[in-house]
């Protein structure tokens, strides 16, 4: 199993739905976001393009903040998921530090907390919030080891990227362009 | 022209709009590590080259005040620690693959080791000392049989110590300017530097400053070498290695970095060391403050820039 989720950035219109839902599912402090959307204007007036993307945690097959995690607080959940462990995580930062998409944050509470794609729902075979929550339904989460989920026949057909995948994580976050 | 926005607000405390999970508590412990670690070096090399008596500050006096070094930058990483009552986790689990955990075994390991070291030594400082219970005695007197095992480990942690100083920072990629393997050992011989300027400032024999004014130089001029070479291989890197240089070369640490770490760190105390073994007269403890000064400043710096420089945006 290996979950991942796409957005496409075609069908996005950056109405920062899915960060409100994540919000209020997984009760994250105010002030803090688990995902966020990034708007990229490219090109001068009048050639100009936009692309929307809601974005999170990547969810890495080589995930750096796993590695360097002192504790093993974070950790690979079933199916890929990366996940924090509240009471082994002492709050060093150094997953925080280690992660070039900036995905992670301190909680007010001490521990390191980040998106876990919803796992309390995709356990019980229901979408991630955020997925669940999209008004325009960009975004398609499921197993890639299954060709017949959501998330495997979207990529089969679309044009995708990644983001920095030259930073070596093997990020399961597909954008779809 | 390209502009990225993150419009939702993102805002998360510490990590917009620009990281800053580590404040004053890792570079202060960062430097108080390597210090310990260039002490403890020099303690324990000296020791089994049978010079005890040669340079007595180095071996005897001087790793007396290791174990209150290391015990404050433990203190400083609890400080920065955002969970702290979970701060033993990092003592049930052992990750190789991360440096901050393997630090924290070379430390629960170093500590002990030398305040052994510094029980062993107590009284060349204080001629009076007495332990008063006489386990202690017995104790030290059984470990005083094992004193060249004992200088070995010290010599193979404290290497370990200095080096993992700058492994920790070099192993986030996700930070261009810390991601070069150079770091490990440039803050290696820095760390020994300043242990080598520390012992300077205890010693009151003039042919033992000398003799460590020397060895300082020696690893400064390795230092200087290291910088230039990191440096060199930032600008062959990738962009983003390139944008982490740029703010040394032009950006906003050049002057911080070049007149206060190199310039006055460095190059400066060499240049008062050579005059000093030319035998001109200037007060001795103002090249070693100055490497003490500059191995501070060089480890503030790099934790602050190194947060700084990202791939993404």
């Amino acid at each position: 199993m290996r979950y991942a989720m796409a957005v496409d950035t075609k069908k996005c219109v950056g109405c920062s739905d899915c960060v409100v839902a994540c919000q209020t599912e997984n009760d994250v402090p105010i002030g803090y976001c688990r995902d966020w959307i990034v708007e990229v204007t490219d090109g001068t007036y009048p050639q100009l393009e936009l692309e929307h993307r809601s974005e999170r945690c990547n969810h890495c097959e080589n995930s750096p903040c796993v590695r360097c995690c002192p504790t093993g607080a974070s950790h690979y959940s079933d199916g890929g998921i990366v996940m924090v462990t509240k009471n082994k995580c002492i709050g060093c930062g150094a997953c925080i530090a280690s992660c070039p998409y900036d995905a992670r944050y301190t909680h007010p509470k001490g521990y390191v907390d980040k998106c876990t794609f919803c796992e309390h729902r995709t356990k019980k075979g229901q979408s991630p919030a955020c997925v669940a929550v999209c008004p325009t339904k960009c975004m398609y989460f499921g197993d890639l080891d299954d060709p017949n989920s959501d998330v495997s026949k979207v990529i089969k057909k679309r044009k995708y990227k990644t983001l920095i995948p030259e930073a070596g994580t093997k990020p399961q976050l597909y954008f779809l362009i | 022209m390209r502009e990225e926005l993150i419009v939702s607000g993102r805002m998360n405390p510490h990590i917009d709009p620009q990281l800053q999970i580590w404040e004053w508590h890792i570079p202060a412990y960062l430097f108080l590590g390597g210090l310990a670690a260039g002490i403890l070096f020099f303690a324990s090399y000296f020791y089994i080259k049978g010079k005890s008596e040669e340079y007595p500050t180095a071996v005897k006096l001087a790793p007396i005040i290791t174990p209150i070094l290391i015990g404050l930058g433990l203190l400083f990483l609890m400080l920065d620690l955002k969970h702290k009552l979970y701060f033993w986790r990092l003592y049930t689990a052992f990750k190789i693959e991360s440096p901050m955990s393997w630090g924290a075994w070379t430390l629960m390991a170093i500590m002990p080791l030398s305040a052994i070291w510094a029980a062993f030594n107590i009284k060349s400082l204080f001629p009076k000392w007495d332990w008063k219970f006489n386990i202690i005695k017995d104790a030290l007197r059984w470990l005083e049989n094992y004193k060249t095992a004992i200088a070995w480990t010290i010599m193979i942690l404290s290497v370990i110590l200095g080096i993992y100083t700058g492994i920790l920072l070099s192993a986030f990629n996700a930070r261009p300017l810390w991601n070069t393997s150079i770091l490990g050992p440039l803050f290696l011989i820095s760390g020994m530097s300043t242990g080598a300027a520390a012992i300077i400032i205890l010693s009151k024999s003039k042919a033992e400053r000398h003799a460590f004014a020397r060895i300082d130089l020696v690893l400064i001029a390795i230092e200087l070498f290291l910088i230039v070479h990191m440096f060199m291989g930032f600008n062959a890197s990738t962009q983003v290695q390139i944008d982490a240089a740029a703010m040394f070369l032009g950006g906003e640490f050049t002057a911080p970095f070049w007149i206060f770490v190199v310039g006055l760190g460095l190059v400066i105390p060499a240049g008062l060391e050579v005059m000093e073994m030319r035998k001109i007269k200037i007060p001795y403890m103002l090249a070693p403050a100055l490497v003490l000064f500059g191995g501070l400043l060089f480890r503030f710096i790099m934790a602050y820039a190194g947060q700084m420089s990202r791939w993404l945006y």
